[in-house]
């Protein structure tokens, strides 16, 4: 399985055809400790899940002696119950898959053209040119002050969040690219000339394998904002979504579906997380950080 | 049974450098036992020789000139290396020895003068080393070595080559490994093996032992040698090292100030061993060309 993952993570393994030689596998010890842990890495560190039990054990304990009125924060026992009640009716299900699916979407269509735009830029002076000042603008613009304009243009349908959460995602990808690119060691690139590679070779083998670590920074950090955009969106103006979930309890005063959806917010952020540095690990084995000793 | 082929198809594309080398050996060890008084002059007279009648050129250049704004670093350099050779090229920092070799292996552009590889009619390979090791940190060694046979070959026949090659520095167990895990000298083998892999017909080394400790040295040297006897490829090599210039180079080059200074044979017998009392005058003749123009 490890062999398999290695020639798929390897950029260069595109290029250079043919599968792993026995022996490249068979030289790396380490490689079945690798893949255990990056089994690991989608629930985290177990230690890192040691904190949140110990506060809710403290926030249960508090909400039963009466400490922490019902009326300010719902008990853990209370929210868990909240969460089976709309489980059941399917509520929970249906506004976690649309915010997800709006998260996702936007997430994909923002983080294409920020990956095009910063290899364009990185790549090209005379596109950097053109288009940088412009970017370099627009970026500054929290694009949340954007909301009421884009729900003059589109209402709260889902325009108007694939929008807001495709453009809150572009920037850091489309920054941490573009530094990516121009911080590819200029020596190796001069070592990938002097052996005869081509520009698509250079690109493959040395360009986009020397900007990944960069474009792994902005992936996550774009994951972060994709949430608080999404969620800000939903709760602003929607009429589905975990956002609109919250709203809604507001309005009924459920302070433990309130609870219940935050928490949500956090596990699926953490999810996301998760699944981000799971592809660095993949992606970036070869780098020092990485390697498990 | 892969170093086998490997072996055969080399030894055929550097048949005549290998009987011209050995006639060179003979030579050389005939005159090694002369008195030291007596043999500066004959020493000198047989690369010579051997240049006119035996060996055809690698390279030639001719009133080669570079200009960095008005600044001209190389004021036109004429030499021609024959196959096979190994020339050491030394010079202080900054005398245009580096942008030399930035020429050769066409990383840079002449701005007056012509370079010819060969008799300028095929396409020989020109391989570069350079200062530092410069392997791509996201591939594996045997990939890294496999780099050297861009638009060369590839797939098994790449990782074979490739694989042959780390046996022959000495890697072979570490192919599947990541750059970052070897040591400086171990790196530097690797790129060695990725600058052989497409059998150039000249080798252009830029200082490529000039990070490495003492011994790591001696042993990266004594491999360069080892291999280039057996391969046949000129090598130029660029040094600021004048010990190990005398100790690799069949003929040394000092470069001073954009212009050959000196052009000194070394027709010491190989293997050269460190210390030695001729290599000493040797080394003596070129510090004094370096530091004294005399």
């Amino acid at each position: 399985m490890s062999q398999t993952a290695t020639s798929a993570t390897l950029p260069s393994a595109a290029t250079s055809t043919g599968p792993q030689s026995s022996s490249a596998a068979r030289a790396r010890p380490a490689a079945g400790g690798g893949s255990r842990r990056a089994g690991w890495a989608l629930f985290g560190n177990a230690t890192g899940w040691i904190l949140p039990a110990l506060i809710l054990i403290g926030w249960e304990a508090a909400s039963r002696t009466g400490l922490i009125s019902p009326n300010v924060l719902a008990a853990p026992s209370a929210v868990a119950e909240a969460f089976w009640r709309l489980l059941l009716s399917g509520e929970l299900a249906q506004n976690i898959w649309i915010s997800s699916l709006r998260a996702l979407s936007g997430f994909a269509i923002g983080g294409a053209i920020g990956l095009v735009l910063g290899l364009a830029n990185g790549l090209s002076a005379l596109s950097r040119n053109l288009t940088d000042t412009t970017l370099q603008m627009i970026r500054n613009i929290p694009h949340l002050a954007l909301i009421p304009l884009v729900i003059l243009w589109f209402g709260i349908d889902e325009e108007a969040k694939l929008f807001l959460v495709a453009l809150g995602v572009f920037f850091p990808v489309y920054v941490n690219t573009l530094l990516g690119i121009q911080s590819v060691d200029p020596q190796l690139v001069e070592m990938g000339r002097a052996y005869g590679m081509s520009r698509a070779a250079l690109f493959v083998r040395v360009i986009l394998p020397g900007a990944l670590p960069s474009i792994f920074v902005g992936l996550r950090y774009a994951l972060g904002i994709m949430w608080l955009t999404l969620i800000v969106a939903e709760t602003i103006a929607a009429s589905s979504g975990l956002g609109y979930m919250a709203m809604q309890a507001r309005e009924f005063l459920l302070i433990d579906v309130v609870v219940l959806s935050i928490l949500i917010y956090a596990l699926l952020g953490k999810l996301a997380d998760s699944l981000a540095r799971l592809l660095e690990r993949r992606f970036l084995q070869w780098h020092p950080a990485f390697q498990t000793a | 049974m892969t170093a086998i082929t490997f072996t055969a198809a080399r030894t055929q594309s550097g048949k005549t450098t290998a009987s011209r080398r050995s006639a060179g050996a003979g030579l050389a060890k005939q005159a090694a036992p002369a008195p030291l008084e007596d043999a500066p002059a004959l020493r000198e007279a047989l690369p010579a020789q051997e240049q006119a009648t035996e060996r055809k050129t690698a390279l030639s250049l001719r009133g080669l000139k570079r200009r960095f704004g008005d600044k001209e670093v190389l004021k036109g350099i004429d030499v021609d290396i024959p196959e096979g050779q190994f020339v050491a090229i030394i010079g202080k920092s900054g005398c245009g020895k580096s942008t030399l070799l930035r020429l050769i292996t066409g990383l840079d552009q002449p701005s007056d003068g012509t370079l010819t590889v060969g008799d300028g009619q095929q396409d020989k390979r020109i391989r570069i080393m350079f200062q530092e090791p410069r392997l791509l940190p996201w591939a594996r060694i045997v990939e890294n070595v496999e780099v050297g046979l861009t638009g060369i070959s590839k797939g098994p026949a790449a990782r074979e080559t490739a694989l042959a090659l780390l046996a022959e520095v000495g890697l072979a167990d570490r192919a599947g490994e990541w750059p970052a895990v070897l040591s400086g000298g171990q790196r530097q083998r690797v790129a060695l093996a990725r600058a052989l892999a497409a059998k150039p017909a000249i080798l252009a080394l830029d200082e490529p032992l000039g990070a490495l400790d003492a011994l790591t040295r001696i042993d990266m040297q004594r491999l360069l040698e080892r291999i280039w006897r057996q391969e046949g490829f000129a090598a130029v090599l660029v040094t600021h090292d004048v010990t190990e210039a005398v100790a690799l180079a069949d003929r040394v080059i000092v470069i001073d100030e954009g212009a050959i200074a000196l052009d000194l044979p070394i027709p010491l017998p190989r293997p050269r061993r460190h210390g030695g009392a001729e290599m000493a005058a040797l080394e003596g003749r070129i510090l004094a060309a370096l530091f004294d123009e005399a």
